[in-house]
């Protein structure tokens, strides 16, 4: 299904670029076929997981853990970047959102190793 | 395919930034990032606590009660959350479809397809419904869990599950009522572009919802 918008008929574009003189106001999002393609993947992986789940052998193995966060962080940055539209808009949204994310992951990493046993099991 | 979804950031009669974008975009991701601290405290919890249940049921694990030597099967259903989990997803195309609509709500619709993506109430009323579903998948899974023994109180697993996934149900519970108030605006006086942000900001709350759903799903469900 495709479709054929073009980014024009953007009312008050002139008025809100009077009100910021430096921003970028505007922005080209991804296109509904994108959209589509981006959901065929998420589904792909989310199937590959629980696939993997299923597989004793590869659940025994070192392997499993790190492919499954691997995975899941692609899924995550799959979601944010293009549905978010965090690789389209102003880099400060970027900022408000990694800059926590990365906290809180250096968080979680830290907890991790004190109370923790998964990065055990993970090295 | 070279068409691009147009959007602009900051319609007008609101307040700018001096980078001159939207206060309520710069709010909503600033919460989103302060919610990003949240999930993270309640998926640590539960990860430190994980293996560390004293009595069953356990996650992965068979158990036996050594009192009453009733056994305990493993309590996880991955079948039914990896359906609940595409639910979810498939939500998250909606939404992005819905925002893409309201978006280019002005431009002609010509064919059939474009009608149909270009109707934001269906793309709404979808990803309400699908939230709905995946509400009604976790509603099943913890009545299935507390008459398999395994309530808030049973065990660590059991506190650390219900509060991490219980928080999560609470948040997409929230954005179904706000996907419900876009709906009637909607079917009141109609969403156009100039609503788009209104739209947006609903749409980047719902994505944080599912993106947090697919970490949740991976560390809780997924890894034993």
């Amino acid at each position: 299904m495709d479709s054929h918008a073009s980014v024009t008929n953007l009312p008050d574009s002139a008025e809100a670029q009077a009100h910021a003189p430096h921003g970028e106001v505007e922005h080209v999002h991804p296109t509904w076929s994108t959209y589509w393609k981006v959901a065929l993947i998420l589904t792909l992986i989310t199937v590959g997981e629980v696939w993997a789940y299923y597989v004793p052998s590869f659940v025994a193995s070192r392997a499993f853990v790190p492919t499954l966060l691997i995975l899941s962080a692609l899924k995550f940055a799959i979601v944010v970047m293009f549905y978010m539209h965090l690789k389209y808009d102003h880099r400060l949204f970027r900022v408000l959102f990694t800059g926590p994310l990365l906290v809180a992951a250096l968080t979680l990493l830290g907890l991790m190793f004190l109370f923790g046993h998964l990065f055990i099991k993970v090295m | 395919m070279s068409a691009s979804v147009a959007h602009t950031s900051a319609p007008a009669h609101h307040h700018y930034t001096t980078l001159g974008l939207d206060s309520r975009k710069v709010a909503i991701w600033a919460f989103i990032g302060s919610e990003c601290m949240l999930f993270v405290s309640l998926i640590s919890t539960y990860l430190i606590y994980k293996g560390r249940s004293v009595v069953g049921p356990f996650p992965h694990e068979t158990w036996t009660d050594p009192s009453t030597g009733h056994v305990y099967h493993p309590i996880l259903n991955i079948p039914v959350t990896s359906a609940s989990t595409f639910v979810l997803l498939m939500s998250s195309l909606f939404m992005v479809l819905a925002l893409a609509a309201v978006q280019n709500k002005e431009l002609p619709k010509r064919t059939r397809g474009e009608r149909i993506l270009g109707n934001s109430r269906l793309w709404l009323w979808m990803t309400a419904i699908a939230g709905t579903t995946f509400l009604g998948f976790q509603a099943f899974e913890f009545t299935s869990f507390v008459h398999e023994g395994l309530t808030i109180r049973t065990n660590l697993f059991g506190s650390s599950f219900f509060t991490l996934t219980g928080f999560h149900g609470a948040h997409v519970t929230a954005g179904v009522l706000w996907l419900v108030t876009l709906l009637a605006i909607d079917y009141r006086r109609g969403l156009g572009s100039k609503d788009s942000l209104l739209v947006d900001i609903a749409a980047l709350y719902w994505h944080f919802v599912d993106v947090i759903w697919i970490v949740i799903f991976t560390l809780v469900y997924l890894i034993k």
